[in-house]
């Protein structure tokens, strides 16, 4: 079975308590709160005030710049303020509020069920279409996705790779799209074929979703150049440099290399359905589907959500926090964020609700490194974490930076495989970005 | 005893051929360097903090040696004792700086401050403020994980456990400015130090709006401005909601002091003026302040007024002679 | 009951792997060797073996509490790892007090001295070993004949190293199936060839060790052997009994397997390991032929413990996406 080439771990996958209940659409919320910076690039420019009426999928902040995404008001109602609210991090950030009052839609927007598999459009409409539908990249880089598709000069894109891995553990998000919204993504597939003039494309998804492989197999069946490969249960699989390794072999220049200089375009399995929306069904994107599991959780469910509602309210659904010590992830335990203010909005970048608590919820004490190497081996670019770790904690930024700490995908499988339990990549982080920093402004300096 | 001989002789000349390479390398390779940058590196205080902007004092002395103008180079460490040795050493100009002191600007104690959740990560203030706002709601204050402690060379800065607040030793500091630069919410101040620790400064960073701050910390400045309009030397400015008091301007004379609703302006070393008789039920920001530092207040009661009227006159002397 | 929230950045699950567990499995894999050489010796060697673990540990605990005054460290069970092959790397029927002294020099200079658990440069239980073969050559070099049926050997004593090393033996003459279950003379761990490589098989299943460094250290000492014997020519069954002797005889697999893979005194990458082993064979075949001493590996190892802090600088592990120029 294919794999990446080095490192991985291969922690239990947990993702037996959400992985059977199907999806099922969240009541409406009452408020919802949109942040304006839901992606990677430029915060998007509120178009609204306090006191204007909006509908449901009308434009309420528009692309900042082209490293930005528009984002549309899920719900219909009156905007009750834009300000500066606390994110799930507690950190403040601009937000729009809008309080509901129905549910009414703009028009042009095809909300039956029907499937349009029928595309007319070339490649310039479908990609503005996805572009005006302020499409991210839904996995939880949130990367613009019309940025991705649109290939700088020279460069010429060979293999489109759907990414329906989902090595995260917990999550099913994108399992349960892939079995549900299955006739969506498939469409959504070949339109991003046309979109960006590619012959091949593959759908990988690791093997312990073996249900979601023969469903698409057979959705897929007689679609030329599209091949549905499962793939072997090591994470971090779904790594976009470690699928593209895995799925055709080849190998990303680290930065500033990018996937297209191998000629491959990944984009996630949820993000293609949202694609399937934005150009057959003019919809934009306002909902996803979001997991909600752990241990702990009552009902683990897997939600179709507007944008904005609050992170407590899907909590609440999935019955309610477990008593005690716990700990909220925005995404999954691997590479999930903490959350300390569940008042927060979900944003298009939330794949997944974690709760871990009781023992879960704590870290293990530190104690000390025994060289054991374990780190070295589970690292999957090759990379030497105890060592950068070590060196970012002694501010040595030359000498990491000379041994490749960009290169560094922040898995986090270093720290989850150390018998010691040191946090490596905590420090591994801050190295990480005071490179960046550093590289940044040599850059600047030249200019 | 031909060996002997022939052993001693081979040595010998060993010896010999040896010395004659060395002497023609140590020419060949002979590094010029001006005596005069051992002497200087000698003055210098030798803790290699890099407080002068350069790598180590050797590097300073160097630079000390090699340019003409010093007047931009200044050792924090030594201070201008030190400066002005060297400068008489070289013939040079003395640059003349007034002595600093490094200042944590966060009040916001545990009792003021509640903790909202618990940091379970790596102990590092740097690891912790690029992941989230911190143990409390307050997206400014003091984190506590002590990362100005680990730069400190001097052993002069240290997270006081009762507090979780990071707090300078007015003694030790040399004002280097590391803990600067390892904090990663800018919290730390090089300001004028003032003979027997006095200062008076706001302790707090936060640029939230007023109402933002009370929800998450008793002590923060809220940007009511009451001080900026009672000061008398424009030594207090208000800015994104956050005042500021110049400490090249202040002249200690402690009437902001009393007009802080939430006692976000400390004052060390001194007692706070009387409270003006109007403003007694207005200003319980003068009690707290009194209480955090009783010691020294009462310590010099007696001699307050003279103090004060000593203080002042230093003050007056300082700003004269930085007008000449 | 209010929620307490806890915070940290990802990743937020943790292998159940832990420093105790892996010493834990260190000590489950020796194991089979060492109910070998009960069987071999008696139950002197168990007693042997205690003195060497208490006294490792009672040295940890002592320095660590009173020199060092640091958290207490020995339930992280090095100790008694580093005792127990002190112990094997030992000849039966060594004075206790000599045990003793071993243990003193593993724990107190080959691993405290360093700071402890993952500094030391030097394998302790080898420190303390090659210490005691130089301080106490006569008792160090002294092995009883195993008291089993059936080993018929006219140079009783004598290790085959030895024995070959003096010309007083025939590589064919040795009973190879023999050697491989514990039918010679030698330490107290390393006569059980089968039984240690059933626990190298343990450790291997259980991911405490991978299987770089002793495959480079059997790998090259056997390529080695087979190429010295190619030029020395003679009898062509000589070609596979040489290499298989050298692999059998001595400390050959209890270093490889279990002394040569220690954490913190091997490299940290697949690339460096392969490097370090293959110098750890080769170094051990050039003295066991043209020392002095009969066995070369304690040696061997000890002087590529001290390569490794070179080889981690210069041998980087294979980067991805890296192209090789």
């Amino acid at each position: 079975m294919k794999t990446f080439p080095i490192g991985g771990i291969h922690p239990s996958d947990n993702k037996q308590w959400s992985k059977s209940s199907a999806i099922e659409a969240m009541p409406l919320p009452d408020v919802v709160t949109i942040p304006l910076s839901q992606h990677i690039g430029a915060p998007a420019v509120a178009k609204v005030a306090k006191g204007d009426k909006v509908l449901t999928g009308q434009l309420i902040a528009e692309a900042a710049s082209f490293m930005s995404a528009n984002i549309h008001s899920p719900i219909s109602g009156t905007v009750t303020s834009v300000d500066m609210l606390p994110n799930a991090q507690g950190l403040r950030q601009m937000m729009i509020t809008i309080k509901r009052e129905g549910d009414e839609w703009v028009e042009g927007i095809d909300r039956s069920d029907k499937l349009v598999t029928e595309c007319n459009l070339d490649s310039a409409e479908i990609l503005a279409r996805i572009k005006s539908a302020g499409i991210v990249g839904m996995g939880g880089a949130t990367f613009p996705t019309h940025v991705k598709l649109s290939i700088p000069a020279g460069k010429k894109a060979e293999f489109l790779i759907i990414n329906g891995v989902e090595c995260e553990p917990y999550l099913t998000s994108d399992y349960r799209t892939m079995l549900e919204y299955g006739d969506r993504l498939i469409v959504g597939v070949r339109i991003l074929m046309k979109a960006l003039d590619v012959k091949k494309a593959f759908i990988g998804i690791e093997n312990n979703k073996p249900d979601a492989v023969a469903h698409l197999r057979t959705l897929a069946a007689g679609i030329e150049g599209l091949e549905v490969v499962p793939l072997k249960v090591r994470y971090p699989q779904g790594g976009e440099k470690q699928l593209i390794a895995a799925l055709t072999g080849r190998q990303v220049p680290p930065p500033p290399g990018l996937p297209i200089d191998v000629g491959a375009v990944v984009c996630n399995a949820s993000t293609t359905v949202a694609v399937y929306d934005a150009v057959q069904k003019n919809k934009p994107l306002i909902e996803r589907v979001v997991t909600v599991t752990g241990k702990h959780v009552a009902q683990p469910k897997n939600l179709l959500t507007r944008m904005g509602t609050s992170i407590s309210a899907l909590v609440a659904v999935a019955g309610g926090l477990p008593e005690g010590d716990v700990k909220v992830l925005n995404g999954g335990p691997m590479m999930g964020r903490a959350m300390i203010n569940l008042d927060s909005p979900v944003t298009k970048g939330c794949s997944g609700i974690t709760i871990l608590d009781g023992r879960e919820a704590h870290r293990n004490a530190a104690a000390v490194c025994i060289k054991c190497a374990k780190c070295v081996e589970a690292c999957p670019m090759g990379l030497e974490p105890f060592f950068l770790s070590k060196m970012s904690q002694r501010k040595s930024w030359d000498v990491v930076e000379a041994n490749r700490i960009t290169d560094c995908i922040e898995c986090g499988s270093c720290q989850y495989t150390c018998p010691a339990s040191l946090p490596l990549l905590d420090f591994i982080r801050t190295g990480k970005q005071a490179v960046m920093g550093i590289i940044r402004a040599r850059a600047a300096a030249k200019k | 005893m031909s060996i002997l001989l022939f052993t001693v002789l081979t040595l010998c000349v060993l010896g010999v051929l040896s010395a004659v390479v060395l002497y023609f390398v140590a020419r060949k390779f002979k590094v010029e360097e001006d005596p005069r940058i051992d002497e200087v590196e000698k003055m210098l205080p030798g803790a290699n903090c890099g407080g002068c902007g350069f790598a180590g004092c050797r590097a300073m002395a160097e630079a000390l040696v090699k340019r003409d103008d010093i007047s931009e180079l200044f050792c924090p460490v030594g201070g201008g004792d030190t400066m002005k040795a060297v400068a008489t050493y070289l013939g040079k100009a003395a640059p003349e700086k007034e002595p600093r002191v490094a200042t944590v600007r966060c009040g916001g104690t545990c009792e003021k401050r509640p903790r909202t959740n618990t940091f379970d990560g790596a102990r590092s203030c740097a690891v912790a403020s690029s992941l989230y706002v911190g143990e409390t709601a307050c997206a400014y204050g003091c984190l506590g994980y002590g990362d100005c402690v680990t730069a400190c060379a001097f052993d002069a800065i240290h997270i006081n456990p009762e507090t979780g607040i990071a707090e300078v030793d007015a003694e030790k500091c040399t004002a280097c400015g590391a803990c600067v630069k390892a904090c990663p919410k800018g919290l730390i101040e090089l300001r004028k130090k003032w003979p027997k620790g006095r200062a008076i400064y706001v302790s707090c960073m936060s640029r939230d709006k007023g109402a933002v701050v009370m929800k998450a910390c008793k002590a923060g400045c809220i940007g009511c401005g009451k001080c900026e309009k009672v000061c008398e030397f424009g030594a207090i400015t208000v800015q994104n909601n956050l005042a500021f008091i110049d400490s090249d301007k202040c002249r200690l004379c402690r009437k902001c002091v009393n007009e802080c609703p939430t006692g976000a302006i400390r004052i060390i070393g001194l007692a706070p003026l009387p409270k003006a008789p109007k403003a007694a039920p207005a200003t319980p920001a003068a009690a707290p302040a009194a209480k955090a530092e009783p010691a020294a207040p009462k310590a010099n009661s007696a001699a307050a007024k003279n103090t004060v009227a000593e203080t002042a006159e230093k003050v007056e002397s300082v700003v004269n002679k930085k007008e000449e | 009951m209010a929620n307490r929230f806890f915070v940290s950045p990802s990743p937020h699950i943790h292998t159940e792997q832990t420093t105790q567990k892996i010493m834990a499995d260190v000590i489950i894999a020796l194991l089979p060797a060492l109910c070998v050489s009960i069987a071999v010796y008696g139950w002197g060697v168990l007693a042997m073996t205690a003195i060497s673990i208490a006294s490792c540990v009672l040295f940890e605990f002592l320095i660590q509490k009173y020199l060092l005054r640091g958290e207490c460290t020995i339930s992280n069970l090095s100790a008694v790892v580093t005792g127990l092959l002190l112990a094997f790397n030992l000849p039966y029927g060594l004075p206790w007090w000599i045990v003793i002294i071993g243990a003193f020099v593993a724990i107190a200079i080959g691993k405290m001295t360093f700071g402890g658990l993952g500094k030391n440069p030097f394998n302790p239980a080898l420190v303390g070993r090659v210490f005691l073969l130089i301080a106490y050559p006569a008792q160090m070099t002294t092995f009883p004949a195993p008291k089993i049926d059936g080993f018929v050997d006219a140079y009783s004593g004598a290790t085959p190293l030895a024995a070959a090393k003096a010309g007083l033996v025939d590589y064919g003459s040795y009973d190879m199936l023999g050697m491989f279950n514990g039918a010679m003379a030698g330490s107290v761990g390393e006569i059980a060839t089968l039984a240690l490589l059933l626990g190298f098989v343990y450790l291997l299943w259980n991911k405490v060790i991978t299987w770089h460094i002793p495959v480079a250290v059997l790998g090259s000492m056997a390529v080695f052997a087979f190429v010295v014997a190619l030029f020395r020519g003679g009898d062509a069954s000589l070609l596979y009994e040489f290499p298989l002797f050298h692999l059998l005889a001595g400390g050959a697999v209890l270093g490889a397997v279990y002394m040569a893979t220690d954490y913190s005194t091997s490299p940290m990458n697949h690339r460096a390991m392969l490097i370090y082993g293959v110098g750890i064979g080769v170094l051990t075949m050039c003295i066991r032929l043209w020392g002095s001493y009969p066995e070369g590996m304690s040696f061997a190892i000890l002087i590529m413990n001290s390569v490794v802090p070179l080889l981690n600088k210069y041998v980087k592990p294979k980067r991805f996406g890296l192209k090789k120029k």
